[in-house]
């Protein structure tokens, strides 16, 4: 680990999901302090009291709602003390058949995986750069690669937010600021709990924990947690539209 | 939670922990609660060295957070992979019950779910009777989802060890009298060994170091455990390679390791308290039968005897048995727990036809020399020898019945022993 990664405080935005969890965790475990972010932060009290206790760390807890832009500045000022990493696993899958006739449900999902994690991520870079210093860890997703059919409105959100953290990190590359792309691939949370997901593409949600590690202390800038993910997305995207469109993926 | 109290609905349901038990304690009659995604440390108090943790906490998990900063719990068990629920449920012992007593003794509350699937918090003093039959209670009077129990503080992370030889079971006993204020005390015997020598075996004490008797190399961080590369049994041994002659071999290997190794040593915690753990696939090494385990405590009285008639059978059966495994017990008072004052043996044996004949010759001599039965080391004793052994069985049936527990919560176990 590097000096600038050593005993940081790490801030979990969407804390109470799996993947969050198991990120936090890893990063406890390596002896970082933590704040979990999240819109009924209470709730994860037993959480916050088991992180510290194992790893014998500070864990906050606090109210976070990515819907709510007007409230983003305060958040971002009132947080003491102000993370030296921010990560931000907060998504939204949705029923893309409601998303396709309820643009009200089909708002929600674009303003939850696209917008407010971009701009709550993009107030963090600016502290970041004024500091000289930072870690920004965005969790998109490989549906965000190539828009498909059975959730083109969850992957059209997370392609915006792909595309966000690109050129957040082209802008901050030369400004001491790390910006890392995480695209997890399948992984087995309570989300996707049912579905009959390949297990030799899918993660569990500690290995996504590993993999972000692993990125933010290599200076990794887009990760697939499992590599085999990297290879099926070059496949799939270069796949040409007019066969493309007929496929049922 | 609202996942909990619906399957303790469906009625005859068991609890399951870490799956360590050897028996079928842990499988439920009609369906089995799986506890482990229930495991998290909710506080502890470094002035008391009281945590407070969910059922499905694992005990190597406690060690690992809290060794650190100088803390151990009183009773282990000999694997770390036991959730604390299992623990109590079983009241497992340590190497220390002649001084400590059993896991029990330093749970200060526990949170039962019960029939209706309410959530009782019970301690010696409130909801007694429910704290009493839970502890050693082998899930059978509800789901235990948090308890409370006290740490040892320690100085460091390292035991002094001190190995004796003892030539037979009557020195071996001595040794252990002898030594009744030490804290940690067990004996290996190689229950190969007849005749005269019929009980030859090592006896460890160990004692936990102080911060000024750590390894040099250590003493900058006396908490710190050396790496140690886990040994794997990689495959499944032939039944055949465990024959008498394999088990004679090691036990005079290790027999001979005793006496010409240094008497005192230095050992690590992991290496003391869990030597099977770091031989990860270690029930392997009987083939694919699997294996079965043998345990009962003895009261003083009958002890020597009874002890003399347990070895003496497995030596004359030639079945061999990997590990014999002697410790002594304190006074212990409980519902159901399985020390009391005395000794016990654990045996254990590859699952063949000719070992189940050899444990029902042991069960037979155990009843007759007063002895009790383990049940989280058990998966075949006759429901009938139960009963005659301990009158407490009975008492036990009789209160889950009164108390409407029998249909919800019972175990494979709990049917075939009529519990
Ligand atoms: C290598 C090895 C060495 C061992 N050494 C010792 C030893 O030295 N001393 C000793 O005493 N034991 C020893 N044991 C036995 C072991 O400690 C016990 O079987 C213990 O109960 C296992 O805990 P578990 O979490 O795996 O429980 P399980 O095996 O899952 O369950 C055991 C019993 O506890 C009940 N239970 C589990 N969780 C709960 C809960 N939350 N609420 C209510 N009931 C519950 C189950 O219903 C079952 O009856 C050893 C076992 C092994 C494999
Ligand atoms: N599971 C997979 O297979 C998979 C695959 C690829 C990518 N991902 C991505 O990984 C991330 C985590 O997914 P998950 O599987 O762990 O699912 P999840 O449990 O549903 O996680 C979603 C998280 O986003 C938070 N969130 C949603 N709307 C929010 C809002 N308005 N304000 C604040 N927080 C909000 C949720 O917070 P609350 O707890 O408050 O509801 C929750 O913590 C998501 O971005 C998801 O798209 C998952």
């Amino acid at each position: 680990m590097t000096d600038a990664t050593r005993k940081s405080t790490v801030l979990i935005l969407g804390g109470r999901s799996e993947i969050g969890l198991a990120i936090g965790r890893v990063f406890a475990a390596e002896g970082h302090n933590l704040i979990l972010a999240a819109r009924d932060p209470e709730s994860l009290e037993p959480e916050r009291a088991d992180i510290a206790l194992r790893h014998d760390i500070e864990v906050k807890l606090t109210q976070f709602d990515v819907l709510d832009t007007e409230s983003m500045h305060g958040f971002v000022e009132a947080l003491d003390p102000a993370p030296e990493i921010v990560v931000s696993v907060i998504g939204l899958m949705g029923e893309q058949a409601e998303n396709e006739r309820d643009p009200i449900a089909a708002t929600q999902v674009m303003r939850s995986n696209y917008e407010g994690p971009a701009l709550i991520l993009g107030l963090f870079a600016e502290r970041m750069v004024a500091a000289k210093k930072g870690t920004i860890v965005g969790v998109s997703s490989v549906a965000g690669d190539r828009g498909r059919a059975s959730n083109y409105v969850y992957g059209s959100a997370k392609a915006g937010f792909t595309a966000f953290l690109s050129g957040l990190r082209n802008r901050c590359a030369r400004l001491g600021v790390q910006v890392v792309t995480v695209k997890p691939g399948f992984v087995a949370t309570r989300m996707t709990e049912g579905m009959d997901l390949p297990a030799a593409l899918t993660a569990a949600p500690e290995e996504v924990g590993q993999a972000v590690l692993r990125a933010v202390e290599r200076g990794r800038d887009v990760v697939y947690v499992r590599p085999v993910w990297g290879l099926v997305m070059r496949i799939i995207t270069a796949i040409p539209e007019r066969f493309f469109k007929r496929t049922d993926l | 939670m609202a996942a909990l109290r619906a399957a303790v609905g469906l009625g005859g349901v068991i609890a399951r922990g870490n799956g360590r038990a050897y028996g079928d304690s842990a499988m439920g009659a009609a369906a089995t609660i799986d506890m482990r995604r229930l495991n998290r440390m909710l506080a502890f108090d470094p002035a008391t060295g009281q945590l407070v943790a969910e059922a499905g906490v694992i005990l190597g998990d406690v060690i690992t957070a809290f060794l650190p900063r100088g803390w151990f719990p009183y009773v282990t068990p000999g694997t770390k992979f036991v959730s604390l629920g299992g623990a109590i449920a079983a009241d497992v012992h340590g190497k220390n019950h002649h001084v400590d007593g059993s896991f029990g003794a330093f749970v200060d509350w526990i949170d039962v779910v019960g029939a209706d699937g309410e959530v009782t918090r019970a301690s010696r003093s409130s909801n007694s009777e429910l704290f009493g039959w839970t502890i050693g209670g082998m899930g059978l009077t509800g789901v235990i989802l948090r308890a409370a129990i006290r740490l040892r503080p320690v100085e460091s992370a390292w035991i002094r060890q001190e190995t004796i030889p003892a030539p037979h079971l009557a020195a071996a006993m001595e040794a252990f009298e002898a030594a009744d204020a030490a804290t940690y005390s067990v004996a290996w015997i190689d229950c190969l060994a007849s005749g005269g020598s019929l009980g030859r075996s090592l006896i460890m004490f160990g004692e936990h170091a102080e911060t000024g008797e750590v390894p040099s190399a250590f003493r900058k961080h006396p908490f710190a455990t050396p790496k140690r590369r886990a040994k794997t049994v990689p495959v499944n041994l032939p039944g055949a390679a465990l024959n008498t002659w394999t088990v004679k071999a090691f036990n005079a290997l290790y027999w001979r390791k005793g006496l010409s190794s240094p008497r005192k040593s230095l050992v690590d915690w992991d290496r003391y308290f869990y030597p099977l753990d770091a031989i990860l696939g270690w029930n392997r090494i009987y083939g694919r039968r699997g294996f079965l385990q043998f345990q009962c405590a003895l009261p003083p009285k009958s002890s020597e005897a009874g002890l003399r008639a347990l070895l003496g059978a497995t030596a004359a059966a030639g079945q061999g048995s990997f590990l014999a495994v002697l410790k002594r017990f304190g006074i212990q008072e409980s519902r159901f727990s399985f020390p009391m004052e005395g000794y016990t043996l654990a045996l254990d044996f590859p699952a063949t036809a000719k070992t189940l004949a050899l444990l029902d010759r042991l069960d037979a001599i155990a009843v007759d020399h007063g002895a009790r039965f383990y049940l989280a080391k058990d998966a075949r004793l006759a429901a009938t020898t139960l009963h005659r052994s301990d009158p407490r069985a009975d008492i036990l049936r009789d209160m889950r019945r009164e108390a409407g527990l029998d249909q919800a919560f019972a175990s494979a176990q709990s049917e075939r022993l009529l519990l």
